[in-house]
């Protein structure tokens, strides 16, 4: 266990290395949010039926997502795990005496929480502080705000494990750029990042509870705004904790696989 | 400590001619081309043993290196290293090695190298005592205090080297791997990485064994060389043996004081002739260099000589001709 520790703490600090980063993340994320934001005051303001989200929730919802950024984006990948691949320089991760899955995991895992940690405390406080329109509530209630905390961890292990796969096909197809497309791009839209699954038509809501995707957003910051509560809440965390599990058994006999058939060229 | 027997490593690759036809012809039928990387390899290497593994690009150097550091699977053949087989038992083996690729690092970009060795200490799980034993060793040894707590990225080509080495003897293994450890150093770290190779092997016992196309970190550090070409093992043995076997040319310049007739040598062929320079070929089977300098002596008023052999990537250029492989 120590030596994933200390991974974790080393991807950690390598994260909190780059300050201006971070800061210009923040500022990048205020401005998606506001462009969001005044989109669907658009769509809302010339809607002629009530919308299925409610204004308040919705406005959450965006500035939630925005906050939390750094868990959820599937196409944000390790820059140096997947140049290592192509490159060659997971020669001495092979030489290493661990788990390879294990560790890169909580390399993955690491990597996100340093980028959430240092951007998400300005975007919560100051939002919360905005003009009504424009503010984003606080949790429906200390259930709710649980239920959030706890979802949104299992959102992290399950984008980590999602993420895992771009890195096994990056193995094969020793280009990290289809992979992390492919990927990327479907993800964003199955999750409920580029339109909130409340808003889709009910047909493709239901279709999207067949992927893993959807509870990496779409749970967590329901949840928050109570939107989903009750025994319904719990089924829908006892579904998110099964993908988890499900997809770090699949990924970790996947890993195995690929390891065996690497050959890195050259000097 | 080190068996290899009869090793064969093949890899298949993708054969096409250029062109845009030919390009659109391989996406529907693929021509694969064998390139046997390691043919039939083998040699054994004892406790503490400096080895120097050489050849030209592609002759399998690599390839051998990462079979035995459990990286690669060969296609056949077996290989013992203190009682493991690297591809098989690799989490346990690799404990009891140290490797050092020199094209890569294994240390962190962004972060201060301390903290990349403090993660290895987790990683191999060295007890904190010896952790701190072996760190302070090494950072004596191989000069490193003073950019320890810098981060990678600002640090020079040579301190790089030097922190690789360090990193891969902190968990004190038996076996150093070093794969062009002297790739791209100027010559005062090159200078000090030998030398504490050679301190290192023969204070701890270390068994080392190097790959380089650098003729001098030959000289410098080892007695024993396996010459690989081609995926076959060459030559084991010294590199002096190479020289008497292989090449029996010299290439000797000798400046003088103002002599305007050449100067004709017995069994040497006179390549060029300035009035103050001058340049021989000679077949060490003919004459030697000490008989060539004498005659010359005897003509000339000698201000400076060089001979020179010929290098050992053209000896194997040659063997390669030689042997039309």
């Amino acid at each position: 266990m120590r030596q994933y520790a200390a991974l974790f703490k080393m991807r950690l600090i390598a994260g909190f290395q780059y300050r201006a980063a971070a800061w210009a993340g923040v500022a990048t994320q205020f401005a998606f949010g506001f462009v969001f934001i005044l989109t669907y005051d658009a769509f809302y303001r010339s809607s002629a039926q009530e919308p299925p989200m409610p204004w308040e929730d919705l406005v959450t919802y965006l500035w939630l997502q925005q906050a939390f950024l750094a868990i959820i984006m599937l196409w944000w990948q390790d820059g140096e795990l997947l140049s290592g691949i192509t490159d060659g320089h997971v020669a001495y991760e092979l030489c290493r005496p661990y788990d390879m899955y294990a560790v890169w995991y909580a390399r993955l895992v690491a990597l996100r929480l340093s980028s959430v940690l240092l951007r998400c405390g300005p975007i919560l406080i100051i939002t919360v502080f905005l003009p009504a329109r424009w503010r984003m509530h606080l949790p429906a209630g200390p259930k709710a705000a649980a239920l959030f905390l706890l979802s949104l961890a299992l959102s992290l292990l399950l984008v980590a494990a999602v993420s895992m796969f771009v890195y096994i096909l990056t193995f094969i197809t020793l280009s990290p750029v289809g992979a992390r497309l492919i990927i990327g791009i479907a993800s964003e839209f199955l999750q409920g990042s580029v339109i909130p699954i409340p808003l889709m038509p009910k047909p493709l809501q239901q279709v999207l509870n067949f992927f893993p995707f959807r509870y990496a957003v779409d749970l967590p910051f329901r949840l928050y705004s109570g939107n989903i509560a009750g025994s319904d809440a719990l089924v829908q965390l006892g579904i998110q904790l099964a993908w988890v599990v499900g997809l770090v058994l699949l990924g970790y006999w996947a890993f195995g696989r690929v390891l065996k058939k690497v050959v890195i060229q050259g000097g | 400590m080190i068996t290899v027997q009869h090793i064969h490593k093949t890899f298949r690759v993708v054969k096409r001619g250029k062109g845009a036809k030919a390009a659109l012809a391989s996406l529907f039928h693929r021509e694969y081309k064998e390139v046997h990387a390691l043919d039939d390899v083998s040699f054994h290497i004892g406790d503490g043993e400096i080895v120097g593994y050489i050849g030209p690009n592609g002759a399998g150097k690599s390839t051998t290196i990462k079979v035995m550091s459990g990286i690669l699977v060969p296609d056949a053949g077996a290989c013992e290293i203190m009682g493991f087989t690297p591809w098989k038992q690799r989490r346990d083996y690799v404990k009891h090695i140290g490797v050092v690729f020199g094209q890569r690092t294994q240390l962190w970009w962004d972060v201060p190298i301390a903290d990349s060795f403090d993660l290895l200490k987790d990683v191999y799980k060295i007890p904190a005592d010896s952790y701190r034993q072996t760190l302070n060793l090494l950072t004596e040894t191989l000069d490193l205090a003073e950019f320890l707590h810098t981060p990678l990225r600002q640090v020079s080509l040579g301190q790089r080297m030097r922190a690789e080495i360090a990193a891969s003897l902190l968990h004190s293994p038996q076996i150093l791997f070093l794969d062009e450890p002297t790739i791209g150093l100027d010559a005062v770290s090159k200078l000090a990485v030998r030398k504490f190779i050679k301190t290192i092997n023969a204070e701890r016992k270390l068994t080392v064994i190097l790959t380089t196309h650098d003729q001098n970190d030959i000289e410098a550090l080892t007695d024993r060389i396996l010459l690989i070409g081609k995926g076959k093992i060459l030559h084991d043995g010294s590199m002096a043996a190479i020289k008497q076997r292989f090449d029996r040319r010299r290439t000797l310049t000798v400046t003088f004081a103002q002599h305007e007739t050449p100067v004709v040598l017995a069994g040497a062929d006179l390549a060029s002739w300035s009035g103050e320079r001058a340049v021989y070929r000679l077949d060490t089977d003919q004459t030697t260099v000490s008989a060539a300098l004498s005659d010359l002596g005897r003509e000339l008023n000698i201000l400076d000589m060089t001979s020179e052999s010929t290098p050992v990537e053209e000896i194997i250029a040659g063997l390669y001709q030689e042997h039309g492989i």
